[in-house]
């Protein structure tokens, strides 16, 4: 099995302004550390530019990222022991602080390409329900058995 | 008190076994049986012997590994190697628990919001750990305190970098918070050995400590 991944941030102001100008200047770095990182599979590109960011249809002011990795281990190295940690730490800067959770995971089988919207519903069953096997968080994180794992 | 965490410790009451855990651990990486004999002036034999009742309560992992450039047939049978285990061992008398408070602290920082304020409190636990250092840890700089707090530093292509998390723990479960901080105490530590604080840098890598610290303009 591997695991995907979606997260979604409200932009503090569009993308192609000053506010944004560092965290844009940070996609192309970022997405050469991750498209090389060990357990990467795959993640949803907005185009053919590497600070090319996802379309959608779910609202201007909403940036998402949506990847596939092949376990818990690698997708938190990327996330927290590479230098995309010091970019994340200034979210703050960029994004709006939001009380619900804006980041889901879920266990695929290898080789599916999970659609937009398959991740935006299990973001949804993890905002209506809490974490759960089919829609989980780092904190929170279940076994491709369903089991919660230990923490 | 788990008796296997008394155990663990039990057995680094041997000074030979002791000084042995701390080669391996200092080095970061696998350590063969010579590497470590030669290194402490013992025989192969004693250093096994150690090595392998390290391994046994769990303090050091071990593997075989093909040591040298020689392989195919005559390069001789794998040699055991041995790492420091990740694995934490605390041992408390009376017992206390600081890391379910840890834990529980942090996410009350996380409701609040409070990542600033918890940053400027980190930063000062910072300064006050240079105020009321010796003349003689001041003169070491900061690898030296750093050391003291556990951090372990090691030099490697002209930075300080750190071997060991001491909030490994914490930093596991609430990694953003807890790194911050940590960034935050280093700065803290510099600004009070009037270092500029900028040397200190988040710097992630697997395994290690978040921060890493330029040697230029280190006084």
């Amino acid at each position: 099995m591997h695991l995907a991944q979606l997260n979604v941030a409200h932009l503090l102001a569009p993308l192609d302004s000053p506010q944004l100008a560092d965290f844009v200047a940070n996609l192309e770095p970022v997405h050469a550390i991750s498209d090389v990182a060990p357990g990467f599979v795959w993640r949803l590109k907005g185009g053919g530019q590497p600070t090319d960011t996802v379309k959608h249809d779910y609202g201007d002011d909403l940036l998402i990222n949506f990847s596939v990795w092949e376990s818990r281990e690698t997708l938190w190295d990327f996330v927290y022991r590479s230098p995309h940690l010091p970019v994340l730490k200034r979210r703050r800067e960029w994004f709006h602080r939001v009380a619900v959770p804006y980041t889901v995971m879920w266990w695929i089988p290898e080789g599916h390409i999970p659609s937009l919207e398959e991740g935006m519903a299990r973001l949804e069953l993890l905002r209506a329900e809490g974490p759960g096997p089919e829609a989980f968080t780092f904190k929170e994180f279940y076994e491709p058995d369903g089991a919660l794992a230990a923490s | 008190m788990e008796s296997d965490e008394l155990d663990a410790v039990g057995v680094l009451s041997d000074p030979l076994r002791r000084k042995l855990y701390r080669f391996v651990a200092e080095r970061g990486r696998e350590v063969g049986r010579n590497e470590a004999a030669e290194a402490l002036g013992i025989q192969r034999t004693l250093a096994a012997f150690h090595l392998d009742k390290l391994a046994d309560v769990g303090l050091l992992e071990t593997d075989f590994r093909r040591l040298g450039d020689r392989t195919g047939p005559g390069s001789g049978r794998p040699a055991k190697v041995y790492r420091r285990a990740g694995a934490e061992r605390l041992v408390s008398l009376p017992p206390r628990d600081y890391r379910a408070l840890a834990l529980m602290m942090a996410e009350v920082v996380d409701l609040l919001g409070a990542e600033e304020e918890a940053e400027r409190v980190a930063r000062r636990a910072g300064e006050r750990l240079a105020r009321v250092a010796s003349p003689a840890d001041k003169e070491g700089g900061v690898a030296a305190l750093l050391a003291q707090r556990g951090y372990e530093p090691y030099e490697e292509g002209g930075r300080i970098r750190l071997r060991n998390c001491p909030f490994r723990m914490s930093a596991e479960r609430h990694p953003l918070l807890v790194c911050s901080m940590n960034l935050a105490l280093c700065q803290g530590l510099l600004a009070g050995l009037g270092v500029p604080e900028g040397v200190a840098e988040l710097d992630p890598r697997p395994g290690e400590c978040c921060v890493s610290f330029s040697k230029n303009n280190e006084s």
